[in-house]
């Protein structure tokens, strides 16, 4: 009897795990004409864009909406499928996150500062990059520190788990790292004086340089000591879709929309635009 | 499961659970001496301590803890310049510390608080009429009671401070649930496996604590 109920409580535990695992089904993912499934969802207005939420610049969620540059990137996506930009729906994502999100379906596309790496291609598909980002340090206007060299013995703020973090630790030892939940709080603490550097990539700290409480408080060092490259997630099976994305980014640059989501963006900092160098877009398996 | 092979990944699960160990084990002591502080400020005589003793209860119990380990980090620590050390790692570690024992502290009291009221009022009176002053009275007569009634509610607190260590890692102490979103970060396909085992490791720690506290206060019970 006693067995009987130990067995029943671990099948109801089991079953708790196994519900909590598997959030959605897994469909087709492509149709036998060879074309994505994206296509068919832009056109019902039904895309899903995974992305940040809290970095300026990139990915900001201010009330309901998202805006941004990744979010630009997200509407121009949508209009090469063949959709509605307006009928978008985002979704935060965490850097933890994305991954999952796309294997499940809970997203169809993730822009949201996703570095391409060997690890990640093993689970998504990337197509892009779309911009290329670097590790920099973000410091007061009046700070001596004049790159990562600088470093040792100073206090380095950074997001818990992220790359730039793992980097500091790996080939920085000597540099003190506080580690919070959110870069907006390193931030803070940058502010108050509690740190003296923010690191993460550039194009982020610039976000952060450029919101209006700190406008001319800050300064990003501009000696990147990584490369980034920011690809758009979706899912592996899903070949035509990265090649069709790829063939979007190139007609962006074509009919200046990249620059104009530039200009709404970032570029309000001041930055001029990027030039997206289209021969790099060969990330997509063949 | 095969994120725990690599020993680098093993390393960060082991250390974060260290970590949460040595947060327990410090705040524990640290919210056990305050909350029988505490706890004899709200039955003393002196107004002023009870209003002291009812104030922290009050402000403590009822503010949710990040927000406590964060004022410690953004208040004491950035604001005010409380400064434990140097290195920036055990700064944090001491600041989680205070943070977590002057939370707990708050239902250590309150615990406590109710066991002084399960030894009846005639221990008192009479430990009064041979003429005992209240400290007295408090150590000799009422507390030594009123402890051994309190021993499983205290098990509870001492569990709920060890699942509320992880909250350390606001402030960038590196335990548990600071290496659990590292080890996501890197392996995102494995995330049910990784948050199964930190779950089950948990629970793995804190049944025999529950056993044992459940034990200890059977046998300090004090029959009437």
């Amino acid at each position: 009897m006693r067995m009987k109920r130990l067995a029943a409580v671990a099948a109801v535990a089991l079953l708790a795990l196994g519900a909590a695992a598997c959030g959605t089904d897994t469909e087709t993912p492509s149709t036998p004409s060879g074309e994505s499934p994206l296509v068919g969802k832009a056109t019902a207005g039904s895309l899903k864009f995974g992305v940040k939420a809290d970095q300026p610049g990139l990915g900001l969620q201010a009330g309901a909406a998202y805006e941004g540059f990744d979010i630009e990137i997200a509407k121009i996506i949508a209009k090469g499928l063949g959709g509605d930009p307006a009928k978008n729906t985002y979704v935060t994502t965490v850097s933890a996150n994305r991954e999952p999100f796309i294997q499940s379906g809970q997203v169809d596309i993730v822009v949201a500062t996703y570095t391409i790496n060997d690890d990640r291609k093993k689970k998504v598909n990337f197509a892009g990059p779309y911009f290329t980002a670097g590790q920099d340090l973000l410091v007061k206007v009046d700070s001596t520190i004049a790159g990562p060299e600088g470093l040792d013995g100073k206090k380095v703020c950074s997001v818990t788990g992220s790359t730039p973090a793992k980097r500091i630790k790996e080939k920085f030892p000597k540099v003190q790292l506080q580690e919070f939940d959110a870069y907006s709080k390193c931030v803070e603490a940058l502010a108050n004086g509690t740190v003296d550097a923010v690191t993460t990539d550039d194009i982020i700290l610039a976000g952060y340089a450029s919101q209006a409480q700190y406008v001319g408080k800050f300064k990003v060092v501009g000696k990147p000591f990584s490369s980034e490259p920011y690809g758009i997630g979706l899912k592996l099976e899903d070949k035509a879709g990265c090649t069709k994305i790829n063939e979007i980014l190139k007609e962006s640059v074509t009919n200046g929309s990249y620059k104009a989501a530039w200009d709404a963006t970032l570029g309000k900092s001041g930055t001029p635009a990027p030039t997206l160098d289209v021969s790099k877009l060969t990330n997509c398996p063949a | 499961m095969d994120v725990f092979s690599d020993p680098a990944n093993l390393q960060l699960y082991i250390d974060g659970f260290l970590m949460i160990l040595k947060l327990t084990g410090a705040s524990t002591l640290l919210a056990l001496v305050l909350g029988l502080l505490l706890a004899a400020c709200r039955v003393s005589p002196v107004p002023v301590l009870r209003a002291f003793g009812a104030g922290w209860v009050h402000l403590f119990r009822n503010t949710p803890l990040t927000l406590v380990i964060l004022f410690c980090f953004f208040g004491l620590y950035s604001a005010v310049g409380v400064e434990f050390s140097d290195d920036l790692h055990i700064n944090n570690y001491w600041l989680a510390v205070t943070g977590l024992s002057a939370y707990t502290a708050a239902f250590v009291c309150e615990a406590i608080r109710s066991g002084i009221n399960t030894v009846p009022l005639g221990q008192a009176e009479a430990a009064r009429a041979l003429g005992l002053t209240f400290t007295q009275n408090l150590r000799l007569i009422i507390l030594p009671q009123a402890m051994r009634s309190v021993v499983a509610p205290l098990g509870s607190i001492v569990i709920a401070l060890t699942k509320n260590a992880t909250i350390a890692g606001v402030i960038g102490v590196p335990e548990a649930s600071n290496s659990m979103k590292t080890l996501i970060e890197a392996r995102g396909d494995q995330t049910i496996a990784i948050f199964a085992v930190f779950a089950l490791t948990f629970v793995a720690l804190l049944v025999p604590v529950g056993y044992g506290f459940s034990a200890l206060a059977n046998r300090l019970m004090v029959r009437r």
